[in-house]
């Protein structure tokens, strides 16, 4: 490993270290995160053929169905197995991210 | 005394090239980002890296005029879809996103230099760049199998003219014949892809040719979505398929194209068409730049997708060690916007955010009945691995609707994914 990819890996380290002691995934950021989502709901959330649209939808509904794929409380096909993999702050953090997002 | 000079003489325009580098972006230009290869990794990355910073000057390095997706390419043997209906187009990168897309052959890395050289003889060069190349068939691995033989017994896992081969030599078979396709061991390009081929290929061979068998000799002990492929295909083709695991022969030693055989552990093969799925690596141009290690993949920093052996180039897609990733499109997609988000960080000397990673896969067993795969992914500097508790595949016991709606939900993830890369 080179030096610089070294510094690059401690200083994301130490991100990572000050997300775990904080115990949430502030650092990750929400467009990050949202922005995966486009690859069934299509470029900006816009939706793509059956997949629904959700950009610019309140950011208090996203984050309710997303919290209720995550505790199996609706069912869907694929988005109970993603939604657990966040916690409810970065699925906040993706709603909001999401709802700003030009219809 | 030649070699001493010629060894000063390149330190000298490698320092050069160093120095001259880094005053050119400080001075204000817009640093040059080169993109190599333009698929799901490739295409994607461009345009992310414009949409970050529009006054990144974004070169894309692309081979072909036009893109043909190997996801989907399953369907075009099962006879549901035509090549056209895979085809993208480079038109939206270039005039809604600003990028430059080249058209031409990337032949080599110069990578003390930072120069790209494009068939033909042209240079560029690069502050930053990405290597997404996808991979190469090993031609050497298994004896008689070469790209000879790839002529009677395709591969066809680089869609074209392979895909339109096999395609043909299906609708040519009797009814009655045997299918014969051989499985890699891991790591290769899109690991439910063989067994959703073998699927598709019985839903063609169940409605045209239903007293024809298929045999599935796998390098492997156990596969993608396996226990959903395998109570598929008891359901919707009792009897048609038989599947042999590597610990139960399934490993090829050889393959005979003239003969048309393949000689397994489990006994010498004789099919009327054989697909014969050859281990594989990084491309080329990536070996060759110093990218890949002894494996034939590229090692990258989970945390950018940044080359571990080469400064300032990134790896993305299947030719990137990423972990617990799948060599996929949907894998390349995410990588690719890690990557542009790296790489916009790094030239504004910034910290790169924590990655987020996410894979999700599709695949039919008949076009009515679809089952996925997904996980999010958590990085750290030492590697890539699944959220506990989270992802994995469909249900083993789902309703037939919604076996049906992951077969709609599969024609939305390309329609969503492809338009995120091209359009």
């Amino acid at each position: 490993m080179t030096n610089q990819s070294t510094g690059a890996a401690l200083c994301a380290l130490m991100l990572l270290g000050a997300d775990l002691a904080s115990g949430t995934a502030q650092a990750q950021t929400a467009q990050a995160m949202a922005q995966n989502c486009f690859v069934c709901h299509g470029p900006g959330a816009k939706g793509a053929l059956a997949i629904v649209a959700l950009a610019g939808r309140p950011k208090e509904l996203i984050a309710q169905q997303m919290l209720a794929f995550k505790a199996d409380q609706r069912q869907g096909t694929i988005m109970n197995r993603i939604a657990k993999g966040y916690g409810d702050e970065q699925i906040a953090a993706i709603a909001e991210f999401v709802a700003k997002l030009p219809k | 005394m030649a070699q001493l000079s010629r060894r000063k003489l390149l330190a000298t325009a490698s320092l050069a090239a160093s120095t001259l580098a880094a005053p050119r972006i400080a001075r204000g230009a817009a640093p040059r980002v080169v993109v190599v290869g333009g698929g799901f990794g490739g295409a994607t990355a461009a345009k992310y890296l414009k949409l970050a910073d529009r006054n990144l000057a974004v070169t894309l390095i692309e081979r072909d005029a036009r893109f043909v997706t190997c996801p989907f390419s399953n369907y075009v043997l099962g006879g549901f879809r035509r090549m056209e209906q895979l085809t993208q187009s480079y038109d939206a990168l270039g005039k809604r996103h600003g990028v430059s897309v080249l058209r031409g052959e990337a032949t080599g890395i110069d990578t003390a230099r930072k120069r790209v050289t494009i068939a033909g003889g042209r240079q560029l060069s690069y502050d930053r760049l990405i290597v997404s190349p996808g991979v190469d068939m090993n031609f050497s691995a298994v004896p008689g199998y070469d790209a000879k033989a790839a002529e009677r017994v395709p591969h066809a896992w680089k869609v074209g003219a392979q895909t339109l081969l096999l395609r043909r030599q299906l609708e040519a078979m009797k009814d009655g014949g045997t299918f014969i396709l051989c499985a890699p061991a891991n790591p290769f390009r899109c690991p439910p892809g063989p067994y959703e081929r073998v699927s598709l290929i019985a839903w063609y061979l169940k409605n045209r040719k239903p007293k024809s068998k298929i045999l599935l000799l796998d390098a492997k002990d156990n596969f993608s979505k396996q226990g959903l492929f395998q109570a598929a295909w008891e359901s919707e083709y009792p009897g048609m398929i038989t599947w042999i695991a590597g610990k139960d022969g399934g490993v090829v030693e050889r393959v005979d194209a003239r003969a048309m055989s393949v000689k397994a552990g489990f006994g010498e093969e004789k099919g009327d068409v054989i697909n014969f799925i050859p281990p594989q690596s990084a491309g080329r141009i990536a070996r060759d730049a110093g990218l890949a290690d002894e494996r034939g993949w590229c090692p990258i920093d989970p945390m950018s997708f940044a080359s571990t052996r080469v400064k300032e180039v990134y790896v993305i897609g299947d030719a990137a060690i990423a972990g617990a990733m799948p060599k996929s499109g949907s894998s390349a997609n995410a990588q690719a916007k890690l990557a542009a988000a790296a790489i916009v960080a790094s030239l504004a000397n910034k910290a790169p955010d924590v990655p987020a990673l996410l894979n999700i896969c599709y695949s039919l067993v008949t076009p009515e009945y679809g089952i996925s795969v997904t996980d999010v992914y958590r990085a750290t500097p030492q590697g890539i691995t699944p959220t506990p508790n989270a992802g994995g595949v469909s249900p083993a016991l789902a309703s037939a609707a919604d076996r049906k709606l992951e077969a709609e939900y599969t024609q939305a993830w390309y329609r969503a994914i492809t338009a995120d890369g091209w359009g």
